[in-house]
């Protein structure tokens, strides 16, 4: 499929033909994979299932121009978070579990609630359909991962080109700073609670 | 095929939601509620990042970040919590954690 056959298909106003294949196979695989990992009797098939969840949703994030939260997708959640729940499935789940009842007794009730959950949604979608745009933003093709560096860290070509200037503040870093205390007492926190004696 | 819009996104993501939803209303094993609610999570930051690319800024993914920061520390509070109650009690079944129950 060579650059003239794909400039006359967005000329046209069609969309490309590789955009909506792939967005159809990654949100098949999202779906797939979510229902996979609610429904499992081993809780590790879960915690791979929910792996390929991740992935397909990094995979989305790309197709929405968002390069750098799909990086911290892939290495926080399914590089550090489903390592960490990996690890605790390994020390907590002895052999009986996996032959106990999985579903609780109110089963029914909670599906009906995801149900109605599920209709409420889908009212929502289809009322405000006008407020949704026909096609996604032209926007240029350039990757934000500097603006959004800047926005959460603060003007960073200007502090690396002036070390000895005044540091600008991006609109979110203090918002960053915050999320940094947030994670120290996490870490703290599962420490402590791991402790056989506090 | 019609061009792929916000919407589609937003039904995914709403798909995600509801499955999310079901796995920590129906099951027993904890982690595996636990990871219901990543995956309610991650629809949400779905949301946010298709929103984002609609309106054409960035707080929708900064938003999105700072969402999957959260994500990551009370993952690792929970499943410590989790671990805690294990060493006691020697089940992850949520019908038998019930030392508060009337």
């Amino acid at each position: 499929m060579n650059q003239a056959f794909v400039n006359s298909a967005l000329n046209a106003g069609a969309a490309p033909i590789a955009t909506t294949f792939f967005f159809y196979m990654l949100a098949a695989a999202a779906v797939l994979s979510g229902l996979l990992v609610i429904t499992r009797r081993n809780a590790v098939h879960s915690a791979l299932a929910l792996i390929v969840t991740l992935l397909s949703v990094a995979g989305m994030y790309l197709m929405l121009y968002a390069p750098f939260v799909a990086g911290v997708q892939i290495i926080v959640y399914a590089g550090g978070i489903m390592v960490l729940f990996l690890f605790v499935i390994m020390l907590v789940s002895i052999e009986t579990t996996v032959k106990d009842r999985q579903f609780n007794r109110m089963w029914p009730i909670g599906l009906v609630a995801a149900c109605l959950l599920l209709a409420i949604f889908m009212g929502a979608y289809s009322k405000g359909k006008t407020l949704v745009p026909d096609r996604v933003a032209q926007l240029p093709e350039a990757s934000n991962t500097q603006a959004i560096a800047s926005a959460l860290y603060g003007d960073v070509v200007k502090t690396i080109q002036f070390p000895n200037g005044r540091y600008v503040m991006g609109q979110y870093t203090f918002a960053f700073e915050i999320a940094s205390l947030l994670l120290l007492v996490a870490i703290l926190g599962a420490v402590i609670m791991t402790k056989k004696r506090i | 095929m019609a061009p792929i819009t916000p919407l589609h996104y937003l039904v995914v993501a709403a798909a995600l939601f509801v499955l999310g939803v079901v796995g920590v209303l129906t099951r027993r094993n904890v982690v595996i509620i636990l990871m219901s609610i990543e995956l309610i999570l991650n629809a949400v930051n779905l949301n946010l990042v298709a929103f984002s690319r609609m309106w054409g800024n960035l707080h929708g993914q900064a938003f999105a970040i700072f969402i999957v920061v959260d994500a990551a520390a009370e993952a690792a509070v929970g499943l410590g919590i989790l671990i805690a109650f294990f060493r006691n009690k020697e089940t992850i079944n949520v019908d038998e954690i019930d030392l508060l129950k009337w």
